[in-house]
């Protein structure tokens, strides 16, 4: 079976601030790491293999850095690894992001099974495997908590629908958005990651793509703007106590019983 | 094609320039100095490097939409079996507020297999008009048959702007419609407002909740958004239903799916976070995972329930369907006391309506203390447990 997973760097920790004065964005730290959830796809992915044979390959977009969580790829696993790096891409909003990325799996292509996870720790927005499944035509499912079989021509899996489970068989190629806990990843190995050290990345431009017209990429390629950043607001009305334990343990219960969140002791 | 020139010539301290960018995105090699493709368009570098220095130029112009062709706010009514979830009422609420700014109808749309009393329903929350697809191969939740149907709608209605819960089913249906659309979707947005030429002002927290970002959608229609449930107001339901049902099908070609549910099962009931009158939230602030029992009891004692943060999911202490925040759920509980958390932005976007909000932290200055209405500067291994007992004690207390 020919797997890809879509994985992404996403920045170590999510401590930016806005400057309230000049509105410029700071940011902490520049370090990275693999968008935790992507792991799971990618665990799911190397089991699968594991079972019925085939290739792992791994895709991301980003800047020419991004290659580091395909290098970490390779050492979790995966066999061939894709970078889809290009300033035009740049400044994309989700419909564009997916656009791109489904011009990168048609270069990369053809795969039987391409896995997502839930979302990003960056972005938050857990669109991306949707529109990428609509972008290639593909039959897709989120919320996958397991595969229950995979054959050639379709897997089953169960699908979670918050009040219930749905178990849900799919026609191959089909596009999964697995949950976390799916499979509990493993460690990257250092043995592999030698043995893989001088496997090359493919990297993809604009010029590689089905579509060059550079209107449908990066900013240009995007509906949605956005217009400002602001910090977030705080409540106003607001106290704070300080005291030792029991006077602070008695204010609380005083204000926890005007609540009438109990009965008795009238 | 929108891109950013760097004029070096105008730019005298090419490493403080370079410094501006948040992304790390501007390379400097001697003389020159570029983007590289972590550029995110922000153009801040232009907003604040010096005169000249950098520019973004749009040499193709921006695609034009007719406006005025487009009318009405629809919503999608999420339902199981033909309950409607309730986040489809508050969407319904804040649909009015936004369609009274231009002077727009409200509409509903629903998918399913025998929900005719749904879509009457739906008449008595402020729909105007209420758009039924009501076909046996609907029954079940299925993406590709869904968005057919989805698309179909909009196709039909021609809406301005498109709201969409975010629950499961919304957070996969509503990215498909929007890539077969070939337009802008915001997802999680916490306010929506409606500007008189039609364009949705969409504002979500962005960068994990640490800061807020206003989004627009201006050269496209329809304009779509999700919404969180517990985020919107619920209106108050209209004994008289003042809206009209319209029914429509889908062909059967429209209706052929690569997917085919096999069975469902029901999740056992679970009192979930999102229901709770209170919570009790932990936080790092909780040394080791036997310590969650003081907050258990507490929750116990005031009718409520356990909640955490991000991190106690991720060390395996909590179930994760006990997360609080922007990765878990959004909470509006009448109180919620929140125990040694930091309150980093990403959990306070969770939880920012809830009523009364209490925090108690041993950091005077951990950011919790600017969200919490009561702040405790104190040990929360000295005050739950002594709350605790403080509570059971009063409720033996007959007079």
């Amino acid at each position: 079976m020919e797997i890809l997973v879509c994985i992404k760097q996403v920045p170590e920790s999510n401590k930016v601030e806005v400057d309230p004065v000049t509105g410029v964005l700071n940011r902490n730290s520049a370090a990275s790491k693999m968008n935790p959830y992507d792991l799971y796809a990618l665990e799911t992915a190397l089991r699968l293999r594991q079972e019925l044979g085939g290739r792992v390959s791994v895709m991301t977009m980003g800047p020419p850095q991004a290659e580091a969580v395909i290098r970490e790829a390779y050492a979790m696993g995966a066999d061939d690894g894709w970078l889809i790096t290009d300033r035009r891409f740049g400044g994309a909003d989700v419909l564009a992001t997916s656009y791109t990325l489904s011009q990168g799996i048609r270069r990369a292509g053809p795969f039987d099974l391409i896995l997502c996870g839930k979302q990003t720790t960056d972005g938050d927005t857990a669109q991306v495997g949707s529109e990428i499944s609509e972008a290639l035509s593909l039959p897709a499912l989120a919320g996958v908590l397991r595969i229950l079989s995979a054959e050639a021509e379709a897997v089953t899996v169960e699908m979670d629908l918050t009040d219930k489970v749905e178990t849900v068989r799919v026609s191959l190629p089909c596009l999964l958005s697995v949950e976390k806990d799916i499979a509990q990843p493993r460690l990257p190995s250092y043995v592999r990651k030698q043995a893989m050290k001088d496997t090359p990345i493919h990297r993809l431009t604009l010029a590689d793509m089905e579509d060059t017209d550079p209107a449908h990429y990066g900013l240009s390629g995007s509906p949605t703007q956005v217009q400002r950043i602001f910090p977030p607001e705080s409540n106003h009305k607001q106290e704070k106590w300080t005291g030792d334990g029991p006077e602070l343990t008695g204010r609380l219960f005083r204000l926890l019983k005007e609540q009438k969140l109990w009965q008795g002791g009238r | 094609m929108a891109k950013l020139i760097f004029h070096p010539e105008h730019i005298p301290d090419k490493a403080a320039f370079a410094a501006l960018c948040p992304f790390g995105a501007i390379e400097v090699h001697g003389d020159a100095i570029e983007p590289t493709a972590g550029c995110k368009m922000c153009g801040l570098c232009v907003k604040k490097g010096p005169a000249g220095a950098a520019e973004m130029v749009q040499d193709a112009p921006a695609p034009r939409v007719d406006k005025s062709a487009w009318r009405g706010i629809l919503v999608y009514a999420d339902h199981v079996e033909g309950a409607l979830h309730p986040v489809t009422f508050e969407l319904l609420g804040k649909a009015r507020e936004l369609a009274a700014e231009i002077g727009h109808p409200v509409y509903a749309l629903l998918l399913g297999d025998g929900v005719s009393a749904a879509a009457e329903e739906l008449t008595h929350w402020g729909a105007d008009r209420v758009l039924v697809y009501d076909q046996p191969p609907l029954r079940d939740f299925r993406l590709d048959v869904y968005t057919a149907a989805f698309a179909d709608a909009v196709e039909h209605l021609r809406p301005t702007a498109i709201l969409v819960g975010a629950t499961t089913v919304g957070r996969q249906l509503a990215p498909r419609v929007a890539a077969r659309l070939h337009t802008g979707l915001t997802a999680d947005c916490t306010v929506l407002r409606m500007e008189k030429n039609t364009d949705l002002v969409q504002i979500r927290p962005a960068f994990g909740g640490n800061i807020m970002a206003q989004i627009v959608t201006p050269n496209h229609r329809p304009q779509m958004a999700t919404v969180r449930y517990k985020v919107m107001d619920a209106p108050t339901r209209q004994p008289q239903g003042s809206g009209t049902v319209e029914s429509r099908a889908l062909p059967p070609e429209k209706l052929q799916s690569g997917v085919t549910v096999l069975s469902v099962t029901p999740k056992p009931a679970e009192a979930g976070i999102e229901n709770a009158d209170v919570l009790v939230v932990a936080g790092r602030g909780l040394r080791k995972e036997s310590d969650l029992q003081l907050l258990r009891d507490l929750a116990e004692e005031l009718g409520g329930q356990l909640a955490c943060t991000r991190p106690l999911v991720e060390c395996g202490w909590v179930e994760a369907r006990r997360q609080v925040g922007l990765s878990g759920r959004t909470v509006r509980p009448r109180l919620l006391i929140a125990c040694g958390v930091s309150g980093a932005i990403q959990f306070v976007a969770g939880m920012n309506h809830a009523g009364t909000i209490i925090a108690i932290n041993k950091d005077e200055n951990a950011p919790i203390f600017k969200t919490a209405h009561v702040g405790l500067v104190g040990d929360l291994y000295e005050i739950v447990p002594a709350l605790t007992q403080a509570i059971r004690a009063d409720k033996e207390a007959r007079p």
